[in-house]
């Protein structure tokens, strides 16, 4: 049985990874998960310095899901780069880093910094819908994203991936601008801008008022948006949204991803991964797939 | 791996000692390394509720294996768990965050304070610590509960908001009403409470402990969901504010902001 899966050039064990911004960099879920059993850990948005992020409370439990709106609180890449990086390196899986910034100089800077280390992806998050200055302004147009992938890709030497945002007219056109711009792998979907009020206190749930939805309430939305780009472009796409078992993931396969990402499931079970990772091989068995690569975007 | 666990536990018993308080007894390997101040994460049975709910522990029984929780019911997911009868089962996971720092109170007058539904912490601490002297402040809105458990660990003095018990007003009425003097506070309760407890250490000179609360998500330090701002860059964040599901609930009152 072969479960691996291979994203611009880099073969990874299996197509399970994890969702930027829910992991942390690994350390503290792997007190609960082998992350040896990982195809990749993909690690919380990082930028060029440290940002404090949103004022509290930056989470709201909804049905099915939640809202949060951290606002990309991370150390700065120097400290990201001299102690979550090595912590990484100490397993046997790939490690994909999240950048984010707030202009284009800032994202090619932190990309420029991880041109020469052990890093195997990096993924551009041009969709934080947390965070006014950047991210989601560069991802929901068709031009800038062309215009913002084919800078990053210059800085790069590892494979780009493109993490797009569901709060568009047409995903299809953004990941085509994407692709354009020269983009090796695209992700998606990043969380939809939703609002929460809380009733008795006639107040916003979160500090930041709006936040961004995840979780199961997503999922249907997220397997269209799959479907929708894997029939329009030709680069290999990372499935996400409200994945909890290894039935969710597979519904992203079958829908055209090469590989799929854990992220608010972690919270309501930290072995959601490696479940995930066990669910998939049992579902092999079960329809004798030989291959993994036989059942991505079989359903047409 | 570390001491840390997620398993689905057994619940021993429940019942409601007060007016939408309940006390559970879960069967659960997280009470081996539990701590004074530690919480655990509780999960819902019923999925479309995600997010784990952070309950501190009231009391440890290391023979039985089993950890006390106390907790109000405030919403859907504290109304779940009050429905759950002796032989159902509950997703765990703990212990999580640090305890009380208890060493900080050998040779010293401590003053243990809990407020509403941040009582139940301080029975464990005050069961656990070693201290020249041990007062119990705990406030209440009218209804005790769990003062059993703090008379027999400590000299006990009350607070309600009506005066119904102990004496009307807040637990800073309680102290200064009581005269009662100390060398270190520790003290969990609504942010209000803290706040005001901030300042009064700070203008006494107490060295104060406090366990403050934020809504979480993953609870183990990996979201970034729960902070608080500190007045120092903290060392993991790299800037100022701190995890509180990992580097706290229990800070050191001067060096967080509220
Ligand atoms: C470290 C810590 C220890 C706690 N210990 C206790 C305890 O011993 N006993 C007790 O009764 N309560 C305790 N709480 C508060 C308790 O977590 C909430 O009352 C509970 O999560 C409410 O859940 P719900 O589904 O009933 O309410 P809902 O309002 O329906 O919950 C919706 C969401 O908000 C979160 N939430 C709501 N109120 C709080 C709150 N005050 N703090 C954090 N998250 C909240 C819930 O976890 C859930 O994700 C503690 C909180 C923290 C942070
Ligand atoms: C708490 C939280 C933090 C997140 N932080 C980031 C981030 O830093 N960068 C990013 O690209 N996406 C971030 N995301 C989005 C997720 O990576 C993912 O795209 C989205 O949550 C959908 O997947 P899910 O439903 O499985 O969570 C975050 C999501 C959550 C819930
Ligand atoms: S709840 Fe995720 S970091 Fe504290």
């Amino acid at each position: 049985m072969n479960t691996s899966v291979n994203l611009a050039g880099v073969t990874l064990k299996n197509p399970v990874m994890t969702a930027s911004g829910t992991f942390g960099s690994g350390a503290e879920y792997s007190e609960f998960v082998d992350l040896n059993k990982l195809g990749a850990v993909v690690t919380k948005g990082v930028a060029n310095v440290p940002w404090p992020g949103n004022p509290t409370p930056r989470i709201a439990e909804v049905y099915g899901g939640m809202l949060n709106a951290i606002g990309l609180q991370n150390p700065g890449i120097d400290v990201f780069m001299n102690r979550d990086i090595p912590f990484l390196k100490q397993y046997d899986t790939k490690i994909i880093v999240n950048v984010c910034g707030k202009t284009t100089e800032d994202y090619c800077d932190v990309v420029e910094k991880l041109a020469d280390t052990e890093v195997d992806l990096l993924e551009i998050n041009i969709s934080c819908p947390n965070v006014k200055e950047g991210g989601i302004a560069f991802g929901q147009n068709a031009k800038s994203i062309e215009a913002i992938t084919k800078e990053v890709k210059k800085y790069a030497k590892q494979p780009i991936i493109m993490k797009l945002s569901p709060n568009v007219t047409d995903i299809t056109e953004m990941a085509k601008a994407a692709e354009a711009g020269g983009a090796d792998v695209l992700s998606l979907i990043n969380t939809l801008t939703g609002m929460k009020i809380d009733v008795e206190r006639q107040k916003f749930a979160i500090a930041n008022k709006t936040g961004g939805l995840s979780g199961p309430a997503v999922k249907p939305v997220a397997v269209r948006m799959v479907y929708q780009v894997a029939n329009a472009v030709n680069v290999p796409i990372i499935g996400m949204g409200g994945i909890c078992n290894a039935e969710d993931a597979l519904e992203f396969i079958l829908a055209g991803a090469t590989a799929v990402s854990v992220g608010t499931a972690n919270f309501s079970n930290p072995c959601t991964t490696a479940e995930v990772v066990a669910g998939i091989e049992d579902y092999m068995r079960r329809h004798n797939v030989e291959d993994i690569k036989d059942l991505i975007g079989l359903v047409k | 791996m570390g001491e840390k666990i997620k398993e689905t536990a057994v619940i021993i018993s429940q019942e409601e000692i007060s007016e939408d308080i309940y006390s559970m007894w879960i069967k659960t390997k997280a009470s081996k390394t539990a701590k004074p101040g530690q919480f655990v994460a509780l999960y819902c049975n019923d999925g479309s509720r995600m997010l784990p709910r952070p309950i501190s522990i009231c009391e440890i029984d290391k023979e039985k294996e089993a950890l006390r929780l106390v907790y109000r019911v405030v919403g859907k997911g504290t109304d779940e768990f009050s429905k759950y009868h002796a032989g159902a089962e509950v997703d765990v996971m703990g212990p999580l965050g640090n305890g009380f720092p208890m060493e900080r109170a050998e040779g010293k007058k401590a003053l243990l304070i809990g407020g509403g539904i941040g009582v139940p912490p301080i029975v464990e601490l005050a069961k656990q610590l070693k201290a020249e002297e041990k007062n119990i402040v705990a406030g209440y809105r009218n209804l005790l509960f769990l003062e059993e458990e703090l008379k027999k660990n400590g000299s006990f003095y009350p607070a309600t908001e009506d005066g119904s018990a102990g004496v009307k007003g807040t637990v800073i009425d309680a102290i200064k009403e009581n005269n009662i003097d100390a060398d270190v506070i520790f003290a969990c309760g609504p942010t209000p409470m803290l706040r005001a407890l901030k300042e009064y250490a700070e203008e006494k000179n107490i060295e104060a402990w406090i366990s403050m609360e934020e809504k979480m998500a993953c609870g183990i330090g990996a979201c970034l969901a729960c902070v608080c701002k500190t007045k120092e860059k903290d060392e993991h964040t790299n800037v100022n504010n701190a995890r509180i599901c990992k580097e706290g609930p229990v800070f050191n009152a001067e060096e967080v902001e509220l």
